[in-house]
Order: structure tokens, then sequence, then C-alpha cells
């Protein structure tokens, strides 16, 4: 029965994109499992869009799970909290799986801690979520979002408070409740619908009384079966509807999502909220539920460890602030019969390589990818052949191939031209093109040398 | 463990390559190939023969002394080579393979900067050039040869014939046409052979459908219009059967580098082949209406892709009153 539901609703989906090999299965049935806590964190000062924190805790101070130790700029930030039970040591830099070197502040963990293990997870995912939205003051949502340090966990860690606040110009119609997860490996999202349906459900009607949205629909790739049965069982006969859209990728970028679901495009440079809609992650509504319902700030976040070289891919539960390595040997380790070419953070389409295992998870790391050098082989770089296929896959259409040449040639007018403003680096074009042009390099090189020539 | 870093995407499609893009060009030629020997025998081996040699050859020399990595074996000057062979009449003498394809080679592609970076179609500057030199083993009479061995030898190529008289006496029936069984080029003849193949390409997507499926219909549109008008006594099917036309929709039209980028340029270009095809053989006195035409859009593709440029999904942001 519920099969044929699934079959016969419409799948929805965008034009253009890709079809990858997701790769799921190497970790989509593993369960949560909750990583022990690790001797230290290191926790970044600045895993959000927008400013650094500023610290606002000393050296060596007793610090709780959930104590805030950095706070908000204004402007763009976010707060940020301990993840364990423990005290503070001397600032220090570390690097950010984007490369970029910023302030940490690590934390040495006590050998005694208040919540770890099962208990955490039974308060992280289970237990009851229920709640009267209408009980809920719409500002105090907000406020709690902010308080709570959450932002955006799909990836481009989006301070979540500016999209709850209120904004009388601009009136929000719908929610879109973000469950595609269409980064091949990972799976964190799935194992969350799965586990705590009822969290999510929960976070997203927050998430409409906070907005005021008329309208929230949850929206899942239809190769997640089970994540779509779990979440329309935990809706019951609520007013949230079930998006089913096509596993195509890019599918959970903000801009293909809003045109999938609602046929309403996102202007160049502009955010959903300009076409009356507000995007968050399935992660990013549960934390909000986590935070109203159970006083929870960000301090942890479900990481998907997988690829080919991990001995046992895993969605393991982790403080912020974990380095790679702990969560890596807690996956078994690298496998040592393959040959190991590249580890990402996040997943293979628009993650950062890293080398230095010593880098921390942050609040925007949906996973670590370890690929063998056969799944990232590639044929030599060979001259374009204007095929247009890079075009043919654009979801925005662009025509990456101009917009390359024109980086290569340093000609801004031409970036402009070709309209390399729109251009959101989900890498379809370079995952196309048979002459293996690194076009998304290229078009980054655009994007700063036009940045520079301001 | 040797780790290495580079920009995202980390992902690609397998089995991709221009090589491979080329090879399945050389697979989709192969049933006209095989349909080319069945008519003309062994004239089609010699021919194709010879320029694939030649273009193979000339790529390599020209390489070697302008000290360029080589690019030899990524299958493109086969390509051009075979589609210059096929386009040549079966009683060309030995020369015309061999300058055509070495022109074809250092004027229309090496010269730009080799592959990708080329105006003109290759083959199509081959012909040109061979056309213009020794118009007498291209002219309508290249192809005729009373004493031939085989049977269509001995005919006139449908639009020659068409051409030399009123009553279109010399006209082979649909079937023979969409068969091969008629004179002209070496490729041209058998429709099966060129749809078989030509389908292969589009299916892969090695070749953009829109391409070959814009010529025909602008070809149709525009000879049906001069039907009507009675600037042309052939039908449609005889435009579309008795020429040149398919091979090039489906071979010459779809080169990716001298074609347009986006879909929407793609149907500009393509319909202005098609209709190119019909005003030159309606109202000039070269009887190869086809290779004009492609070298004619391929002269306008930059500004095509000019005038195309998509606008990004969603529009600009409205600027704020
Ligand atoms: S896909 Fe690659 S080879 Fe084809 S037009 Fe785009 S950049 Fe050029
Ligand atoms: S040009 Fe940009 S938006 Fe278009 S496919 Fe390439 S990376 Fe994606």
């Amino acid at each position: 029965m519920s099969v044929a539901i699934l079959k016969d609703s419409r799948k929805l989906s965008f034009r253009k994109g890709i079809h990858p090999a997701d790769r799921e299965e190497l970790s989509r049935d593993q369960a949560i499992e909750v990583l022990p806590t690790p001797e230290v964190v290191r926790i970044p000062l600045l895993q959000h869009l927008g400013a650094p924190s500023k610290v606002c805790i000393e050296a060596r101070a007793e610090v709780r799970m959930g104590q805030r130790i950095a706070e908000a700029s204004p402007g763009l930030s976010a707060n940020i909290h301990a993840s364990v039970d423990g005290k503070t040591a001397r600032e220090g830099l570390v690097t950010l799986p984007n490369g970029r070197r910023v302030a940490t502040l690590p934390i040495k963990s006590n050998p005694e801690q208040g919540l770890e293990g099962e208990a955490l997870k039974e308060v992280y995912l289970g237990g009851n979520w229920s709640f009267d939205p209408e009980c809920l003051d719409p500002a105090d949502i907000a406020r709690s979002t902010l308080e709570a340090g959450i932002v955006g966990m799909g990836g481009a860690a989006f301070p979540t408070h500016i999209k709850l606040a209120k904004n009388e110009k601009k009136p929000i119609a719908d929610i879109l409740v973000n469950g595609c997860e269409c980064e091949p490996y990972l799976t964190a999202d799935h194992r969350l619908m799965i586990e705590s349906p009822d969290s999510v459900i929960a976070g997203s009607l927050m998430v409409q009384r906070a907005t005021g949205a008329k309208h929230v629909s949850i929206c899942i790739e239809d190769n997640k079966p089970k994540a779509i049965e779990a979440i329309r069982q935990a809706i019951g006969d609520r007013d949230i509807d079930i998006k089913v859209m096509k596993s195509k990728y890019p599918q959970g970028s903000e801009k293909a999502l809003t045109v999938a679901a609602l046929g309403r495009a996102v202007p160049t440079g502009g955010l959903p909220l300009d076409v009356g809609v507000v995007v968050v992650n399935v992660g990013t509504a549960a934390s909000v539920a986590r935070t109203v319902l159970r006083g929870m700030p960000l301090t942890h976040r479900i990481v998907t460890v997988t690829g080919e070289g991990i001995v046992q891919p895993k969605n393991l539960l982790v403080p912020i602030g974990t380095d790679f390595k702990t969560l890596i040997d807690a996956c078994g380790g690298l496998r040592e019969d393959v040959d190991i070419a590249r580890i990402i953070a996040g997943g293979p389409m628009m993650g950062f390589a890293i080398t230095d295992l010593d880098t921390p998870v942050t609040k925007g790391t949906s996973g670590i990818t370890v690929l063998t050098a056969e799944s990232i082989r590639r044929e030599q770089a060979t001259a374009c052949v204007r095929c247009g296929m890079c075009v043919d896959v654009c979801p925005l259409d662009l025509v990456p191939t101009k917009l390359a040449l024109a980086a290569r040639h340093q000609n801004v007018e031409l970036l402009n031209r070709y309209h390399i403003d729109a251009c959101m680096e989900c890498g379809c074009c370079a995952y196309q093109c048979p002459a293996g042009i690194p076009l998304v390099q290229l078009i980054r090189s655009g994007k700063i040398l036009k940045r520079n020539r301001k | 463990m040797a780790l290495s870093v580079a920009s995202s995407p980390h992902f690609s499609r397998k089995a991709n390559g221009t090589r491979s893009m080329m090879l399945d060009v050389i697979i989709a030629l192969s049933p006209v190939i095989v349909a080319s020997i069945w008519i003309f025998s062994w004239y089609a081996v010699v021919q194709v023969g010879l320029c694939v040699l030649t273009s193979l050859a000339t790529e390599s020399i020209w390489q070697k002394l302008s000290n360029r990595p080589g690019s030899v074996l990524d299958g493109s000057g086969a390509v051009t080579g075979i589609i210059l062979g096929l386009s040549l009449p079966w009683s060309a003498p030995w020369y015309v393979p061999v300058i055509g394809s070495a022109v074809a080679i250092i004027l229309g592609k090496m010269v730009f900067g080799g592959l990708g970076m080329n105006l003109f179609n290759p083959a199509m500057v081959g012909r040109a050039f061979i056309m213009l030199s020794f118009a007498g083993a291209l002219g309508a009479s290249a192809y005729v040869y009373p004493d031939a061995p085989m049977a269509v030898l001995t005919q006139a190529t449908p639009l020659s014939a068409a051409k030399s008289s009123a009553t279109l006496s010399g006209f082979p029936d649909i079937w023979a046409l969409f068969m091969g069984n008629r004179n002209g080029s070496l490729g041209e003849t058998s429709a099966l052979a060129i749809l078989i193949g030509g389908i292969f390409l589009c299916i892969r997507r090695t070749a953009s459908w829109q391409l070959p499926v814009g010529v025909v219909v602008g070809c149709a549109v525009t000879s049906g219009l001069f039907q009507i008008l009675g600037l042309s006594n052939l039908t449609i099917l005889q435009h579309l059967l008795g020429g040149s036309l398919l091979f090039g929709a489906f071979f010459i039209a779809t080169d990716p580098v001298t074609s347009p980028l986006t879909p929407k340029g793609k149907w500009i270009f393509a319909i202005g082949i098609g209709i190119t095809v019909v005003f030159l053989r309606s109202f000039s006195s070269y009887p190869a209406g086809v290779m004009f035409a492609v070298l004619l859009m391929n002269a306008v593709v930059p500004l095509i892709n000019r005038w195309t440029i998509p606008t990004p999904v969603g529009g600009p942001l409205p600027s704020k009153s």
C-alpha cells in the first residue's frame, strides 16, 4: 500500500543536473552511533557564514556541555557552545575544512561527562517531541535559535535565526524542509529522518510558527523510501506536505529545490526569501526543536564517515570540534588494501579536500568522504571541444565553458557577460565535461579575479 | 598514502574523454562506410584510406614541427579524414584526397591552434579547397563514368541530373535513394546507413539531437515553400535524400567544435544550414550546397553564441526601488 503511494506521487524536479552514482549503500543502513567523548575538542570560533564569534570565557575555566563560550558578533554571526564538559585551554589556531586558518578555543574534556553515550543519543534523538505550536511565541523561537547558535547544517552554515526573523517587507509563504541530501555518499540526514522523524517534524512546525508561513513541505529524494515512510508516519494527520523529489544532483541546493518543489526560481544574488520561501535542512530543523523543547544548544552533529577508503562506514553523533582523525579511527581507520587518494570534508561534489587530519568537525560538516585513486580517476585535461555538455547540465542555465575561458584570459567583462555571479559551484559542469577541464576551479578563480578588480 | 588536494568536484563521469567521443563518431560512421563499400566497392576504401592516413600523418608532422604535445591519437584527425573521404566522388585521383586532407588538418585545424580552437569544420575546409583547386575532379562529371563496373556509377548524381533536365527523368525513385542505390559522394548515398549511425550518435549524446533535426526541418520547410512558389522543381524528399543533406545533418553539422554551445544556438545554426542548402541548390551552379552552407553558418557561430547567452535561472534581482 505505502509503496503504491510512493509510486503514484509525482516526482518533482528541476531542469538539467546530473545523475552521479549515489554510493549511499555504504552507510545508509548504519544506525547513528555516539562517538565516545574525545580527550580534547578544538572548537573553531568561525564555523558559519559571517563574522567570527567573540570568546566570552577565560582560558582554564571549567565549562559544561552547552555552556556558551563565544558570542555572536553584530550582524551575520552565531553563538558557539562547549560541546563537552571540561576545561578550556589557551586560544590557538586551527585549519577549517575550507583551508582557512581561524582561532580556536580548545577544551580538554573531563573523564566524567554529564551526558554521553546512549543517554546522549536518547536526549538527542529519542523521546517525545510533541508540543502545541500555538503556545509558542514566534519571536521566542527566533531568539532561542540565535541563543543556541544554530546555523544551516546542510553545508553552507548560514545563521538560521536570520531566516526565522519575521520580515514585514518579505512575507514568507512556504517552508521547504530539505531532506534531499543529494551529495553522493552522505547519509546523515537520511538516518536522522529514519531515527528521529518526530524531531524533524517538530522543528519544521517551529520554523513555520516563527516565520508565519502558510505551508510546510518536507522534501525527500525518491532514493530514500524508508525516510519518506518514517516522515509520513510521523506527520500523521498534521498539515505538512511531503514532497517526493527525483534523485538528481543538485536537488538539495536551495536554488534547485525552490524551482523543483514550488516552481519559483530564486533570482541571481538573491535568497529564497526573495520569492517568499525559507529553506531549512532537516538537521537544522531538528536542532531548532532540540533547543526549544529540550534547551540544548548546537553542540553536536551527525557526521557520515564514508567512502571506499573507510574500513567500516558509519553515521556518528559527534561533539563539534572533534578532529577528523578521531572520527576515522572510530570507523576502523583507513583501509590499507586500497589506494587512498583524497579525504574530503563533505561530499565529493562540493566538499573540500583536506590533508590535515587535525581538521575539526564544524557545525556545517555533514560528512567525511575518503575516496580512492580509482574513484577520483579522471582523464588528463584536454582542450575544450565546445561540445556544450557543460551547458546541457548546468542547473542555472549558465555557459560554464565561456566562464572558464574568460577566467583563463582574466577577462572580467566576459565573466560578467556570462553571469559569473550566478554560479553556485555545484560542480555539474566539471562532472560532465568530456575533456576533463576543471571548470569549477577556473570559475572560482574568475570570481576571485572579479572581486580583486573591484 | 599520497593525499591529493584539488578543487571540487572530486567526482567525474566515468568513461569520458575526448577520445571516447571521437571513437563514438567513428563507430557511428561505420555503417556509412560499409554502405559506401557496398555501393562503390574498393573506390571507397581507397579514398577514405588515403584521407585518414594523410590526416594523421599531417597532424603528427605538424606537431613535431611546432613542438606541441601530441594529440594525433585523440581521434579527431581520423574523424576529419573519414568525413572528408566520404564526401569525395569515387573517381577523384589520388592527389585530391591527399591534398584535401593535408589542407583540412593544417588550414582547417592546426593554424587555429588545434582541436577546439578552429572556427570552420576542418573536413569542409579541405573539401572547399579541392573544390576550388580541382574543380573538374569534384564537378558533376566526376561522378559519372559510362564504363564503370557498377551500374550506379554510370548515372549522373540525382541533383545534377535534376539541374540539367526539366523532366526529372534522371531522378531515382525514393526507395533507391533511401537504400543508397544511386550515384553521389561516397558517404552520402545510403540514407539508411546514415540514419543508423546518426541516431546512434544522438542516443550516445555525442551529437546534440537538435543539430540534425534542425538541418532536416530547415531544409524540408524551405524546400516545401520553394516547391509551392515554383522556385524549385524538386520535392521535399528529393531534397532530403538526393544529395548530401542527411550526411551533412548527422555528421558535419554535429561537429561540436564548430557548432554553437547552447540548445537555442544549435537550433539557429542547424535551421540556418537547412535553409541555406535549399537556396544554394536552387540558385547557384555549385552542386555542393551542404558544404558551403556549413562553412557559412560556421562563420556566424561566434555571433550566434553571443546572441544566445541564456539568462540564468531566476533572472536578475529586481532592482530595489
Ligand atoms: S563540456 Fe567541457 S569540452 Fe564540452 S564545451 Fe564544456 S568545457 Fe568544453
Ligand atoms: S557553472 Fe556553476 S552552477 Fe553551472 S554547473 Fe557549473 S558549477 Fe554548477
